[in-house]
C-alpha cells in the first residue's frame, strides 16, 4: 500500500464526524477606489524604496543618473528605456548576472496600500534570478499597474507564471526583531513611476 | 510496527523535534534564571508587538479577514482529501514530482534519497518549521550531506550550534553582542573587527552565504501555501535568501504540510493580508515567491513536492483541536503570550513554542508525551485575540488538560471536592473546618504533601474570618 493512501486513509478516518463548517464569508473589502499613487509612493519611501517621478521618454536617462555602471535588462524591454552599453540578459551566466551593478526591468502589477510591486517574469521583466543578485534594482512602473489593494492584485496575476512580490528592498528582522535593510537581495530598490 | 489503513497516527518517537527533554515547569525553572534572556525576549516581543498593533489599526476589515481566514482553513480540513489530489494533479502537470512522507523517518528518507540522486554533498535551506520538526539537517548529515541554513536567524542557530526557540525568529533570545561573538566563533572568513551593528551582522551573513549561493544545485524549502486550484506554491520571506534558494539551484524538493493546502487561488488574498501583518509587523513582507511546477528556462529545472503527515491526522481526529492546523505560522500568539516573553521558546522542548506550540505538540505527538505543554498557558487568552486565523488556543488547552494524566492524589482530592460540594450540609462543616487552617496552619501560602504541587507555582488563596453562610446567617 502507498503512503499516499496510507495518509489519505488516515485523514478519512480523521473526518468520519463530517465536519460541515461555515461557509466561508468574504466581507472583508473586495472593492476599491481607484489607487492613490501618493500612497504608494509613501508606503515604498517607509520601506527605504527610492521613488523617481519621470516622464516616459526619460528613463533610460534617470537610469543613467541612478548607476554609471553595467545594467542587465531583460530581453524584452522597450529599447526606448535602456541606458547605453545595457546588458541584455540573453542566458547570462550567474556570475556576469552577478557582477552587474544594476538590473532595470518593469512590473506586472504594484499595491498602493502595501508598497508591493509584483514581478510575473514577463518578457520585460525576464528570468527570476536577473533581479535577485545585483545590488540594486530599478523597476519602472506604469500608473495603470498600480492598484489599491492586495485583492486586485491577485485578480490580476496569472499563478501559472512565477511571481515575485517585493515590498522595499531585502531586509530582516532577526536581529532584535528591529528592521534592517539589505541581505541577500538587491540593498537598493528604485522606483520609476512614469506620469500619466 | 504495523500501519493500518485508516487510523489517524501521531508522530514517531525517537525521530523529530516535537518533544523536550524534560517537563515544561523544569525547562522554564533554568529559562526563568537567565536575566539576559529574559531581557532580549522582552525586548523582541515588546517591539513587534508595537508594530503589529500599527500596521493591524491601518486595515478597517482586520476582523473581517481573520474570519475568512478562519473559514477557508476549517473548509480546508474539512475537504483535505480532495484539495490533496488535486494539488498533487496541478503540480504534477506542470512538471513537478508529488511525494507522500507518513511520518518524519519517510519524510527524511525520501528527501536524503533525492538528494543523493544530484550527487550534491551540500544543500540550502530556506527557513522551514517543517523541516525542523522532522530533524531533516540530523538526518542528511548523517547521509553526508551537509545542509546549510540561509535565514539570517537559523544561520546564528546554526553557527551558535543552539536550538531555535521562536517560529519567526529562532534566535530570538540572541541580542546583537551575543550574534557577534558568534559568527566571530563559527562563521569561516568573518571580519576580526566586525560590530554588533545590526546591518554590519547583515553584512557578514551575505558575504558569508553569497558564494554557497552560487555554488549549490540543491535547496530545500518549506512551503506556506500549497493552491489546489492551480498547484502554485508560496514561501514568504524577508531576507531574499528564499528568492536565492528557490530560484538558483537546479533542484528544488519542498516539504509541505498537509494542512497548508489552500483551495483556491484567490484565497491568497486573505492570507497575504493576514501574515505579513501579525507575523512581522509589516505591512507586506520583503520578498514573496510564487511557482508552479517548473518553468522552463527559468528557476530549478527539477522539482520535488513532499507532503507531510508526521501526527496530522492525528491533530484533525480531535473535533475540538483540530484548529490548530489552522495554524499559518506567524507567531503572534508567542509575542503577546506573558508565559513565553519570561520562559522563551525552549522551555517548551518541541520546536513550535508558545500557546500554538501548547496545543500542537501534544496533539501531533500524542499528550502523553507531551503532558505538561498543555499547562503552560495561565490561560488568560491573549493568543486568541493576536491569531490572524481565530484559533481558539484557550479552549484548546483546557480540553488537552482533560486529556493529560493526573496524579492520584489530585484525582481523591477532586473526587473528595465533588462528594462534599454536593452535599450542603457536609460542604458548610468543611468550610467551617477549613477556618481552622487559621488558627492551627501558619504554614504560609502552601498546601502540604500531597497537595503540594498545586502550590508549588500559586498561592493558597487566605481562608476569610467568616464564611459566607455564617455572615448570612448572622445579618
Amino acid at each position: 500500500m502507498s503512503s499516499k493512501d496510507v495518509i489519505l486513509g488516515r485523514v478519512r478516518a480523521a473526518l468520519r464526524d463530517t465536519p460541515t463548517p461555515e461557509p466561508v464569508v468574504r466581507d472583508y473589502r473586495r472593492s476599491f477606489p481607484a489607487a492613490d499613487l501618493e500612497l504608494l509612493v509613501d508606503r515604498l519611501v517607509d520601506y527605504r524604496a527610492t521613488v523617481h517621478r519621470v516622464a516616459a521618454d526619460a528613463v533610460a536617462a534617470s537610469v543613467s543618473g541612478i548607476t554609471g555602471g553595467t545594467v542587465v535588462v531583460p530581453p524584452g524591454l522597450p529599447l526606448g528605456w535602456r541606458p547605453p552599453g545595457a546588458l541584455p540578459d540573453d542566458g547570462l551566466a550567474p556570475d556576469r548576472i552577478a557582477a552587474a551593478d544594476a538590473v532595470l526591468t518593469a512590473a506586472a502589477v504594484a499595491v498602493a496600500e502595501t508598497g508591493t510591486i509584483v514581478l510575473d517574469a514577463s518578457p520585460d521583466q525576464g528570468r527570476r534570478i536577473i533581479t535577485l543578485l545585483p545590488d540594486v534594482h530599478i523597476v519602472v512602473l506604469r500608473p495603470d499597474q498600480v492598484v489599491a489593494s492586495v485583492p486586485e492584485a491577485v485578480a490580476r496575476l496569472d499563478p501559472a507564471r512565477p511571481l515575485t512580490w517585493i515590498s522595499g528592498p531585502s531586509a530582516t528582522s532577526d536581529i532584535e526583531l528591529n528592521r534592517v535593510e539589505g541581505v541577500h537581495g538587491p540593498r537598493h530598490l528604485h522606483v520609476l513611476l512614469l506620469e500619466r | 510496527m504495523t500501519t493500518f489503513l485508516g487510523m489517524p497516527a501521531t508522530a514517531p518517537r525517537g525521530v523529530g523535534h516535537l518533544r523536550g527533554d524534560e517537563p515544561f515547569p523544569r525547562a522554564a525553572h533554568t529559562a526563568l534564571a537567565d536575566g539576559q534572556l529574559r531581557r532580549n525576549l522582552r525586548h523582541a516581543t515588546t517591539t513587534i508587538r508595537a508594530k503589529s498593533g500599527r500596521v493591524i489599526a491601518e486595515l478597517p476589515d482586520w476582523q473581517e479577514l481573520r474570519s475568512a481566514g478562519s473559514a477557508i482553513k476549517a473548509d480546508v480540513l474539512s475537504r483535505l482529501p480532495e484539495l490533496l489530489e488535486r494539488l498533487e494533479a496541478r503540480v504534477t502537470e506542470r512538471g513537478g514530482v508529488v511525494h507522500w512522507a507518513a511520518d518524519a523517518n519517510e519524510a527524511n528518507a525520501i528527501v536524503t534519497e533525492l538528494v543523493r540522486r544530484t550527487g550534491a554533498e551540500r544543500v540550502i535551506k530556506v527557513k522551514s518549521m517543517a523541516t525542523q520538526e522532522i530533524a531533516l539537517n540530523e538526518a542528511l548529515e548523517a547521509a553526508g550531506i551537509q545542509p546549510v541554513e540561509t535565514d539570517l536567524a537559523e544561520l546564528i542557530v546554526q553557527l551558535g550550534q543552539d536550538r531555535p526557540s521562536h517560529i519567526l525568529v529562532p534566535a530570538i533570545h540572541r541580542n546583537r553582542s551575543e550574534i557577534r561573538d558568534i559568527f566571530l566563533r563559527a562563521m569561516p572568513g568573518v571580519d576580526p573587527g566586525l560590530t554588533d551593528d545590526p546591518p554590519a551582522l547583515a553584512a557578514a551573513a551575505r558575504r558569508y552565504l553569497r558564494e554557497t549561493f552560487l555554488s549549490t544545485r540543491v535547496a530545500i524549502s518549506g512551503a506556506n501555501f500549497g493552491i489546489a486550484e492551480t498547484g502554485t506554491l508560496a514561501v514568504v520571506e524577508s531576507e531574499g535568501n528564499g528568492r536565492m534558494c528557490l530560484t538558483l539551484p537546479e533542484t528544488l524538493i519542498t516539504v509541505m504540510g498537509i494542512e497548508k493546502v489552500v483551495p483556491a487561488w484567490t484565497d491568497l488574498e486573505v492570507f497575504l493580508q493576514l501574515l505579513p501583518r501579525a507575523s512581522t509587523g509589516e505591512r507586506m513582507n520583503p520578498y514573496t515567491t510564487m511557482w508552479t511546477g517548473v518553468t522552463p528556462g527559468d528557476g530549478p529545472q527539477n522539482f520535488h513536492l513532499v507532503l507531510l503527515d508526521n501526527g496530522r491526522s492525528a491533530v484533525l481526529a480531535d473535533r475540538v483541536g483540530r484548529q490548530a492546523l489552522h495554524c499559518i505560522r506567524c507567531s503572534a500568539c508567542l509575542n503577546v503570550c506573558p508565559v513565553y516573553e519570561r520562559t522563551g521558546g525552549h522551555a517548551y522542548g518541541s520546536v513550535y513554542p508558545g500557546p500554538i506550540g501548547a496545543v500542537l505538540s501534544p496533539q501531533l505527538t500524542g499528550v502523553e508525551d507531551n503532558a505538561s505543554l498543555p499547562f503552560a498557558s495561565s490561560l488568560c487568552g491573549a493568543c486568541f485575540d493576536a491569531c490572524p486565523v481565530k484559533i481558539d488556543i484557550p479552549s484548546i488547552l483546557v480540553h488537552l488538560r482533560n486529556q493529560a494524566p493526573h496524579p492520584p492524589a489530585e484525582k481523591a482530592v477532586m473526587r473528595a471536592a465533588a462528594y462534599a460540594m454536593s452535599r450542603p450540609r457536609l460542604y458548610a462543616r468543611a468550610q467551617r473546618a477549613a477556618k481552622l487552617a487559621r488558627i492551627a496552619g501558619r504554614r504560609g501560602r502552601a498546601l502540604p504533601p500531597p497537595l503540594s504541587g498545586w502550590t508549588a507555582a500559586r498561592d493558597l488563596p487566605e481562608v476569610p474570618r467568616q464564611t459566607f453562610r455564617d455572615w448570612w446567617a448572622a445579618r
